[in-house]
């Protein structure tokens, strides 16, 4: 069995919100390993410690006890630049509310990371369009996000996550805004990419149209894994799913 | 290794430029506050530049206009209170541009947590997201520093050919009502940069994660 790279790996983790009179226990002890390349959904009810985890992963936030690897680098070790560098060219962020910059037209959104990345202006214009056209949105290249249609403009924010090729794509609840068939289209834009790019996918999200295409779910109950599954063990029927009901 | 990430001059303008172009309407608000002090900054100090150059022509004439509006020809009390007063009017209503500003600034940071957490996740250090802020105020200041100072020295001129008759255009000090407007100018800048420091460092400890946080 040959052994995948581990590309995050969280040990150990809690973490606990102090709000003043009362602390809250929101992580109570993770342990997670994510194999690269692989599409991974962490699921859980509201409140479950889902998006805290996933704050953990990304780098946003820091664990109180616990550590957390991104290719075997503890990141609570890096300083503002290297975690700068670590969000610009190894993670891409989706969010929820999409996140666009509204001054700035699509191809100009999706060409800021490459800004920061050093990248000359005639390559990322080039590679922006390039980008567009993967997802969809040749010719809507100098609509501003105002102009754009909720689906489109997570488009667009899918291809900023990928303009650096990241090894990771962190995606929050991506289809939270968006109706059934623009979610279902956005899901499968995302495993298409993610397949033909070898990245890996981390997507938090109540949606149960993702476990169509993930390679594990991770359960999250109450500050605990509550149950890892792999693709064969997913029982979906329709209208519902087996699982999730225990 | 503090080059890993980088966000290159010309980028950081382009990006403050099209923030005020595209909120042009709110932008327009401080600024029409701030050219408005600077205008009444460069009327005052014009107007004492223009009697000055009045004076210093030795015209009779003039000499008695300016003595019948009360003007003391020569330097005395009278004269060094209402330059102190008239000092104490323009501070204020530079003091309050300030304010004005800082309250538009802090406003405008708020309003774009979202933005700015989501550059931070997308790389940006904190002194990019300061630079942007820096850039776009210094815009702002230098456009209604101009329009102030070109304001009011045409309203301290006019002033004076009404009050002196068309004969004293051609005593007008031009050099002096020049350095006068640049001064004016500069201040004008620099209050707009004093307003925006504040909001900018609150603007570069925020949180990326603010960018995640939705409002259920």
């Amino acid at each position: 069995m040959t052994a995948t790279k581990k590309i995050v790996r969280v040990t150990g983790v809690t973490k606990n919100f102090d709000l003043g009179k009362i602390v809250v226990n929101v992580l109570k002890g993770i342990d997670l390993e994510i194999e690269e390349g692989k599409y991974i959904s962490i699921m859980g009810p509201s409140g479950s410690g889902k998006s805290t985890l996933f704050n953990m992963i990304g780098g946003l936030d820091k664990p109180t006890s616990g550590k957390v690897f991104i290719d075997e680098v503890d990141i609570a070790q890096l300083d503002a630049y290297e975690l700068a560098w670590l969000r610009c060219r190894k993670i891409g962020y989706i969010f929820q509310t999409f996140n666009l910059i509204p001054v700035m037209t699509a191809l100009e959104n999706i060409t800021i990371p490459m800004t920061f990345a050093g990248v000359s202006n005639d390559d990322a214009l080039r590679r922006g369009m390039e980008l567009l056209d993967q997802v969809g949105l040749t010719g809507r290249h100098a609509h501003r996000p105002s102009e754009l249609s909720g689906g489109q403009q997570q488009r667009v924010a899918v291809a900023r996550a990928l303009a650096n090729s990241p090894a990771i794509i962190l995606a929050d609840e991506p289809t939270g805004n968006l109706d059934l068939t623009t979610g279902e289209d956005i899901i499968r834009l995302l495993k298409e990419l993610s397949l033909r790019r070898k990245v890996t996918v981390i997507s938090a999200t109540h949606d149960y149209k993702m476990l169509n295409v993930s390679d594990q779910v991770v359960w999250i109950r109450d500050g605990h894994v509550d149950k890892i599954q792999q693709r064969e063990e997913l029982d979906i029927k329709t209208g519902g799913l087996e699982s999730a009901t225990h | 290794m503090r080059r890993l990430v980088a966000l290159p001059l010309s980028k950081s303008f382009q990006m403050a430029y099209q923030s005020i172009r595209v909120r042009f309407f709110r932008s327009l608000v401080t600024t029409t506050s701030l050219i408005l002090a600077v205008a009444f900054l460069t009327f005052t100090q014009a107007g004492n530049d223009i009697t000055e150059g009045l004076l210093a022509a030795k015209d009779p004439a003039f000499v008695q206009l300016l003595a019948k509006i009360g003007y003391e020809v020569t330097p005395g009390a009278a004269n060094q209170a209402r330059s102190a007063k008239q000092r104490w009017i323009v501070f204020l209503s530079l003091l309050v541009c300030v304010v004005g500003i800082v309250n538009a600034q802090l406003m405008s940071v708020t309003e774009r947590f979202r933005e700015i957490g989501t550059l931070k996740c997308l790389g940006a250090l904190d002194r990019f997201i300061v630079r942007i802020f820096i850039i776009e105020a210094a815009m702002q200041g230098l456009a209604g520093g101009i329009i102030g100072a070109l304001l009011g020295t045409m309203v301290a001129c006019s002033a004076s050919i009404v009050r002196f008759g068309l004969a004293s255009a051609s005593y007008l000090p031009w050099s002096t009502i020049g350095t006068t407007a640049f001064y004016a100018v500069c201040t004008g800048t620099g209050l707009s940069l004093l307003g925006v420091l504040y909001p900018a460092i609150v603007a570069s400890r925020m949180q990326p994660v603010e960018a995640m946080r939705v409002e259920q």
